[in-house]
């Protein structure tokens, strides 16, 4: 798949933010006033960045409000509703913290499950997709959650619990880097298949439609060589994780965990730029190409 | 669910109006219906009830939109400033450009009417071009056919009055074996596109012989990927087979061949009667007797003795020499690349249709001899072929051996073969002879092209140079029966025979895709002689579009498009026969040009008239048409027969003869820009014996009177020139050529080695290279169309897997590609099924930088490549000091597909190689993006 | 609403008949243009006369190699649209309900007013049958020409999709396959249609005719037909045909 600065920038920076909302929201002591402003400022900043981010790659970002309609059954639209509701709540209860000093426990629960519900629905975008069988795998909503989870808690400054989440988000993206090695091999769709040719001998592209690429190879097609993509993987878990690791054992420092977190964003960044450019389409199947 | 589902206009208008013409994305000539909203082409489709298409249409006719609009149109008359191949021009009055016209050519037709060389490329307005040229006086007139597809036509019309191409096609509702050799898309386009689809939906079986299995070879049943140039070979092996077991139709060859005709031993040539005909003995008399007499039954196995010489029939000769062991599969398995048990096989389904599944059309019908049949004997086998076995030097014999092949099996004009298209069958005879004694102020005598009958046809001078620029119709190469176009810049430049002055081209891109040698072309274009003065004084070229030959003309004179102009498709030319009906067509102009262009025939016409040519003259000295309209209306070649058959006469309703019909054109765009004559049902076959078919023509003005004829397997002309080889007669061929023209003239089909193999050095060039041509393009023109050139916007050199695994080709390799002549650096890709030892390209993507109103960094510049740079015109010098074409040596066909290769794996170039600098446009560059919506 | 009908009254789609495809391009471009003037924004092309010209298509035609160990390859032309699938993922991945299959007759379609460009659809569907107009910013697909099905400006012969009245080879075949009796329903019984990527489950209505086999003459194993001969040298064959002559009865057609 074709790995779009927009969408990389909207999964990561929503993914951040809810994480954060949610945490906030699940806070039993949270800051209040100015304090708290801050904090929601990132968040919302980061929610609100990413989800705008997301509708640069829009053909008409103004017929934007029609995507809300189809809940029912578009993981897109009920991603779209549930980041709406997670705001306007998130936002209700950030107000009373800002400006009434007070706390609703409740309010910040159902915000918080909201904040976790976008990013499990922007998960479900991609892990839907049986055309695309990296992704076509509840570990990717793991892997979605689990990134929003301990990023949040990077950013709201809860060293322990981060430490942790980053060791189990690094086992969660190893295992679906492992699964997804494998996941197109195994999901059995071949050009045999694609063509229904398979049964007569070896299948091979012999000529693409057009000879100038298309849409669809630009949007399908992005070969990234193996070696290139261990390279960035291990860079992506290194500055995902092993460094702000590190960092966060150093004695603390505002410095060491601003480092911490630009370093987990970064690496968050790489993970999501391999999520795409890995990413095979069975479109690439017909263009001999993946 | 209760979901609303949009409600949509399902019967949204189509079109403001439809306008039938005829389509010229191609020479194939389908009709297409325009629908026009507001004025302009909103959308091209078929014309269902068109003879040609019957409602499809192929990927150019479609995109034809995208034609009339493109960027690349020509939009006034230009003069050269800069120098020859800068594409420096600017723009003049039409009354500039004419006037300069005038004057060129009033000189020369008053002084030196040869010095004027007249050639057209992709017309198809030849009988009108050729009366032009002819009128003008100068014997230097062709069109393109000689580097197209001769050795297809002469072949065909030599041997049986007709050929494939645009000739005849198979009985596609018969058939059920259908043979199909070298053939990529040829000019009946869509029609054999059609009946391969119909002849699979019954579920017929397709062969198809090609080095490379794309396209309808890739829909074939059994793929035969044969070695380029023996196609020769394989056939004559398959009539070895079955002369061998008898499996040959013995009627039809006594009957309506010259099978059974009597060769004189002495001379070589047929026994005939005092008026000429030719003698078969009768099997129920045992008497000489002329072949087409009543109740005649002529003994193919005769043989007859008169004063001690003893006379054999053409059949024991064929006998005598396709017997031989040199024939039989074994023997050229290995040289065809075609397994011996392949071929056999072949040769047994073959002779199992042909004659097993033999069946009877209950259609009575009359022979020439006055006997009625009963029925139609059905023989499902039908061939068909093109430039893979014409376009190379021994492509007239194979040809020719082609025809041998399905006359021995009986399917040709039978139910199930393959059928002629009127006017053809055409003997020989009703063909003309060249013409070529130009005389100042005076027109030619005669037609310039014909299909000789002997040396003395030949246009040579007493002394025996030739009297054609392109050498056409000398010794070397007696039955040029189309010109040589490809040598006409080539001799022009090295002033041989003789130095002309002014080159007028039509509608051929001669200084890229359409050229052997394309750089060398370029520079013979521009070359100067020592007093600074152009080698080919002036050069006056008609385009449509900024071609690459735009840039060497010194005189443009722009055409329109197929969309804006009159033209007609006439069967006194190359009309759009269908084997059941003689059909002509126009085009009319459905919009108005909106440049200031004019259609090159009404040019043509306004400068015979004001250069005084007769023909284009009243008896008062004005003119006799005002533009092409009125001419195909009103001119008449003889008495009641013009260019357009239909609707003639007063009241428009005699067809074929008939008077002028001042509204014919109406009538003809009334009835769909096209007309049609059925063929009665008992003249459907069998058609050159056929009386009633006969008839027919006769009726409808193809003949003057019936001529039946006999299928020519031996060639008579063949053996005069061959005789005159041998030392006969007073017209002597040069030494040089005696020994080829004894050889390769024999009269009946022989194969020989490719010339291009007999002079270079085959171990070091061994591969084959061949081009194909696109289906959704044409030839150049196609890079222009904003749709088209999306599919094709560049080309890969094709390798087999030998080659590619041999050279460790990987995806996005390029390689160096090397001839005797030339080399070029260009992408490689890797396709199985080719023949192992043959590489190949499509044809005419390559661009130079500056035409076709592209942006320099096009794809089809920096990609694309023509294979063109490696063939050359002439062949590699002998060390004899001549100039020796490369070309079949009795017709003159260019042999685009002789040339021989070798390969090497090389860095990717920034572009292929050879590039070229640009030239500059004489139109804008096109916008940079398109959303093309006429209606709103 | 994104949800699929759970049944169509009609199932109308196309039969492409590999056997006989030439992969001559005739339906992308007649496609193409039809599609051009008519249903929603024309489908438009980058850089139409520059480098790398890409434009919107709704129909394209692959061309394949097909080669069994030790057999010689065959190509194979595979043109390739919208298969208007009665499970279509494109359908219910997206958000604004601009995609939709008609509960009449099962065409998948884009209303263009509602689309926003997203791009979800064309990641849903497995054939690469959607294309994203570049100028446009809506989802491009064949609508099955279902503004020609049904057009009664055009005459009834006319009423068929664009490519499939274009093409020269009859390739393309379009019918109602809920009709047990349609032409496009028995072709496929008769042919082995099949599905594309059945693996998926998407349930595609347009079905492929295989390639029926081919090279038959390749395989040495099956004793290939022969011809006997009748005689091995010029004379004999001379005889021969002498006495096949004279046994011929005045006029009638001889078996040889
Ligand atoms: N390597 C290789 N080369 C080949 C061949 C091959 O097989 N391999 N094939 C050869 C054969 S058979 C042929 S016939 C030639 C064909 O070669 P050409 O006859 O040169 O064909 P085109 O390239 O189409 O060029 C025709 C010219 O006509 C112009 N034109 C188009 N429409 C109009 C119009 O309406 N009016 C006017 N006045 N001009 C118009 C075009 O712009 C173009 O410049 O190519 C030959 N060249
Ligand atoms: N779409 C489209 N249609 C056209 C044209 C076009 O440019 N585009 N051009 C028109 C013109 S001018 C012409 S002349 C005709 C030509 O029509 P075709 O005769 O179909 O011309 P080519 O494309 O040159 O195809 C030649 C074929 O012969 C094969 N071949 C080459 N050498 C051999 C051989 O030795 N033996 C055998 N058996 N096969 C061989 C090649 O692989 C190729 O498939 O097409 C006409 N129709
Ligand atoms: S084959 Fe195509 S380009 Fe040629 S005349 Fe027919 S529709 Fe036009
Ligand atoms: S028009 Fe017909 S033959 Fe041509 S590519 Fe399309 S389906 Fe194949
Ligand atoms: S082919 Fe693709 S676009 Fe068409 S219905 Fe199926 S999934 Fe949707
Ligand atoms: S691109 Fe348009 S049709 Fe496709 S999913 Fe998005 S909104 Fe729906
Ligand atoms: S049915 Fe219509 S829209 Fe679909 S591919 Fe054919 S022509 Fe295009
Ligand atoms: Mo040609």
């Amino acid at each position: 798949m074709h790995p779009a600065p927009s969408v990389i920038i909207f999964t990561t920076f929503s993914g951040l933010g809810f994480g954060l909302l949610a945490w906030l929201g699940f806070d039993a002591s949270p800051a209040k006033g100015w304090a708290a402003f801050w904090w929601f400022l990132i968040a919302f900043g980061f929610a609100c960045g990413g989800l705008i981010s997301s509708t640069f790659h829009l053909g008409h970002p103004e017929r934007a409000l029609k995507a809300f309609t189809q809940w029912r059954t578009s993981w897109l639209s009920r991603e779209g509703v549930c980041a709406v509701a997670a705001l306007f709540v998130m936002g209700l209860y950030a107000a009373a913290l800002i400006f009434f000093d007070t706390h609703i426990p409740h309010l910040g629960w159902i915000g918080a499950l909201l904040s976790l519900g976008t990013v499990f629905t922007t998960s479900m975008i991609y892990a839907q997709l049986e055309t695309i069988p990296r992704w076509n795998t509840p570990l990717t909503s793991l892997l979605y959650l689990s990134y929003a989870i301990t990023g949040g808690a990077l950013l709201s400054g809860r060293v322990t619990i981060a430490l942790i989440l980053l060791l189990i988000t690094t086992a969660v993206q190893l295992l679906w880097w492992k699964q997804g090695d494998s996941a197109f091999a195994d999901s059995g769709s071949t050009l045999g298949t694609a063509t229904g040719l398979g049964d007569r001998g070896e299948v091979r592209s012999m000529a693409h439609p057009h000879t100038s690429p298309n849409y669809l190879m630009r949007e399908f097609i992005h070969v990234i060589g193996r070696k290139h993509a261990q390279k960035l993987r291990i860079i992506s878990l290194g500055l995902m994780a092993v460094l702000p690791v590190i960092l966060l054992l150093l004695p603390f420092t505002h410095v060491f965990a601003l480092l911490a977190v630009l370093s987990h964003i970064a690496g968050v960044a790489t993970s999501r730029w391999l999520f795409f450019a890995e990413a095979e389409h069975t479109v690439g199947l017909y263009y001999g190409m993946r | 669910m209760n979901f609303k589902q949009p409600k949509i206009n399902t019967s949204p208008p189509v079109s403001d109006e439809i306008r039938k013409t005829t389509c010229y994305m191609c020479a194939c000539r389908c009709g297409i219906n325009v629908h026009m909203k507001d004025g302009k082409v909103a959308y091209i489709e078929g014309n269902r009830d068109h003879p040609v298409n019957q409602g499809v249409l192929c990927a150019k006719g479609s995109a034809g939109i995208m034609q009339v609009n493109a960027p690349s149109r020509l939009k006034k008359p230009l003069k050269r400033v800069g120098p020859r191949g800068s594409g420096e021009f600017v723009e003049i009055s039409w009354e500039e450009a004419m006037s300069t016209a005038v004057g060129w050519l009033t000189e020369l037709h008053e002084t030196a009417p040869h010095k004027l060389a007249f050639f057209t490329g992709r017309d198809q307005s030849q009988s009108f071009t050729s009366f032009w040229a002819q009128n003008f006086g100068t014997p230097n007139y062709a069109a393109h056919g000689g580097f197209c597809s001769v050795n297809m036509a002469a072949g065909g019309i030599y041997t049986m009055g007709g050929a494939f191409w645009e000739f005849g096609q198979p009985d596609w509702d018969h058939t059920k074996l259908f043979m199909l050799f070298g053939v990529a898309e040829d000019h009946d386009s869509n029609p054999i596109k059609m009946g391969i689809g119909k002849i699979k939906a019954r579920g017929a079986k397709v062969i198809g012989v090609n080095p490379v299995r794309s396209g309808y070879n890739a829909v074939a049943d059994e793929w035969v990927g044969i070695t380029p140039g023996t196609d020769g070979l394989f056939i004559l092996a398959l009539v070895h087979e079955l002369l061998k077991a008898g499996k040959i139709d013995l009627t039809y060859l006594a009957q309506y061949t010259n099978a059974p005709a009597l060769i004189d031993p002495n001379t070589g040539l047929l026994l005939r009667d005092d008026d000429d005909k030719v003698l078969v003995i009768d099997s129920t008399t045992g008497k000489l007797t002329p072949f087409d007499q009543k109740d005649v039954r002529p003994n193919l196995a005769a043989s007859f003795r008169k004063a001690g010489t003893s006379y054999t029939t053409v059949m024991a000769h064929m006998i005598e020499k396709y017997l031989d062991p040199q024939y039989a599969p074994e023997a050229v398995a290995e040289r065809c690349g075609i397994p011996a048990q392949k071929i056999k096989t072949i040769a047994a389904e073959l002779a199992r249709v042909a004659f097993e599944e033999a069946f009877e059309l209950d259609q009575e019908w009359t022979d020439f001899r006055g006997e009625t049949h009963k029925t139609m004997t059905g023989r499902p086998v039908s061939m068909h072929a093109m430039r893979g076995i014409s376009a190379h030097s021994n492509g007239f014999q194979t040809c020719r051996a082609l025809h041998i092949l399905q006359i021995i099996l009986g399917t040709v004009e039978v139910p199930g073969g393959f059928r002629f298209k009127p006017p053809y069958p055409k003997p020989l005879e009703a063909h003309p002879t060249p013409h070529g004694h130009g005389r100042p102020g005076r027109a030619l005598d005669g037609p310039h092209l014909g299909f000789p009958r002997g040396p003395e046809d030949l246009q040579i001078e007493d002394d025996g140079t030739p009297k054609r620029i392109d050498k056409a119709f000398s010794w070397e190469h007696p039955m040029s029966a189309h010109g040589m176009m490809h040598m006409v810049i080539s001799n022009a430049y090295a002033q041989d025979p003789y130095k002309i002055d002014t080159l007028f081209m039509y509608m051929a891109n001669m200084s890229w895709n359409s050229s052997m040698n394309s750089k060398g072309v370029m520079e013979m274009l521009s070359a100067r002689d020592d007093d600074g003065k152009y080698r080919i004084p002036r050069i006056i070229y008609s385009d449509a579009y900024s071609s690459e030959m735009v840039a060497y003309a010194d005189l443009i004179l722009p055409d329109t498009t197929y969309l804006e102009r009159h033209d007609c498709i006439s069967l006194l030319d190359r009309p759009i026969c269908e084997a059941d009906g003689a059909a002509d067509a126009i085009r009319w102009p459905v919009i108005e040009p909106d440049r200031d262009v004019r259609g090159f025939q009404s040019v043509l016409i306004e400068l015979a008239s004001r250069v005084g040519l007769k023909g284009f003259m009243k008896e008062d000295g004005t003119p006799k048409w005002k533009d092409y309209a009125d001419y195909i209306v009103n001119h008449e070649r003889k008495p009641g027969i013009g260019p357009l058959s239909g609707f003639r006469g007063e009241n428009g309703d005699q067809t074929g003869r008939g008077d002028v019909n001042p509204n014919q054109m109406d009538a003809y765009i009334e009835n769909g820009g096209f007309h049609v004559h059925h063929v009665p049902d008992e003249a459907r076959y069998y058609k050159p014996w056929n009386k009633a078919y006969q008839e027919w023509a006769v009726d409808l003005g193809l003949y003057d009177a019936p001529q039946p004829y006999l299928f020519q397997l031996y060639s008579e002309p063949m053996r005069k020139f061959q005789r005159a080889a041998e030392g006969h007669g007073d017209r002597q061929p040069p030494e040089h050529l005696r020994e080829r023209i004894r050889t390769t003239m024999d009269p009946l089909p022989i194969w020989y080695e490719p010339l291009e193999d007999g002079q270079i050095d085959t171990n070091e060039y061994p591969i084959h290279a061949l081009t194909q041509r696109p289906m959704a393009m044409y030839h150049s023109w196609g890079s222009q169309n904003a749709w088209l050139r999306q599919l094709h916007g560049h080309n890969p050199l094709y390798l087999p897997t030998k080659l590619w695994q041999e050279h460790g080709f990987e995806n996005g390799d390029w390689a160096k590609v090397s001839s005797a002549h030339g080399t070029i650096t260009v992408p490689v890709e890797h396709q199985a099924a080719l023949n192992e030892n043959t590489v190949w390209t499509w044809n005419a993507i390559g661009k130079r930088k500056g035409a076709w109103a592209l942006e320099d960094n096009a794809p089809e510049t920096k990609k694309g490549f023509l294979l063109n740079h490696l063939i050359h015109e002439l062949l590699p010098p002998k060390g004899d000091g001549l100039r020796w074409s490369n070309s079949d040596p009795i017709t003159g066909q260019a042999a685009w597909f002789d040339l021989r290769v070798k390969i090497e794996k090389v860095d990717a170039p920034a572009e292929a190689q050879p590039a070229f600098p640009p030239i500059d446009s004489p139109v804008e560059k096109g916008p940079s993006k398109l959303a093309w919506k006429v209606g709103k | 609403m994104t949800s699929l009908p759970t049944s169509t009254e009609k199932k109308l789609g196309l039969v492409i008949d590999l056997d006989t495809c030439v992969g001559c391009h005739a339906c992308v471009i007649s496609c193409k243009g039809w599609n051009t003037e008519n249903y929603g924004a024309p489908l438009s092309d980058q850089r139409p006369y520059g480098e790398e010209p890409m434009g919107t298509f709704l129909n394209r035609v692959h061309s394949y190699e097909v080669q069994a160990e030790g057999q010689s390859a065959q190509t194979v032309h595979f043109p390739k649209s919208c298969l208007h699938c009665e499970n279509a993922p494109c359908v219910t991945v997206c958000p604004t309900g601009a995609s939709y299959k008609r509960a009449e007759d099962g065409i998948v379609l884009v209303n263009e007013q509602d689309c926003i460009g997203c791009g979800l659809c064309a990641w849903a569907c497995p054939y690469g049958a959607r294309e994203l107009d570049q100028e446009e910013g809506v989802m491009k697909k064949c609508t099955l020409c279902v503004d020609r099905i049904y057009n009664e400006n055009l005459p009834e012969v006319d009423r068929t999709p664009a490519c499939v009245r274009t093409c020269p080879a009859g390739a393309r075949h379009f019918g109602d396959f809920a009709d047990p009796d349609s032409n496009v329903s028995k072709l496929t019984a008769e042919r082995g249609g099949m599905d594309l990527m059945p693996e998926l489950g998407t349930a595609p209505v347009n079905k492929y005719l295989p390639p029926r086999p081919k090279d038959s003459w390749d395989d040495e194993s099956i004793l290939a037909p022969f011809l006997e001969p009748v005689a091995d040298e010029a004379k004999g064959l001379l005889g021969w045909i002498d006495k096949q002559l004279s046994r011929l009865p005045g006029d009638s057609k001889e078996e040889v």
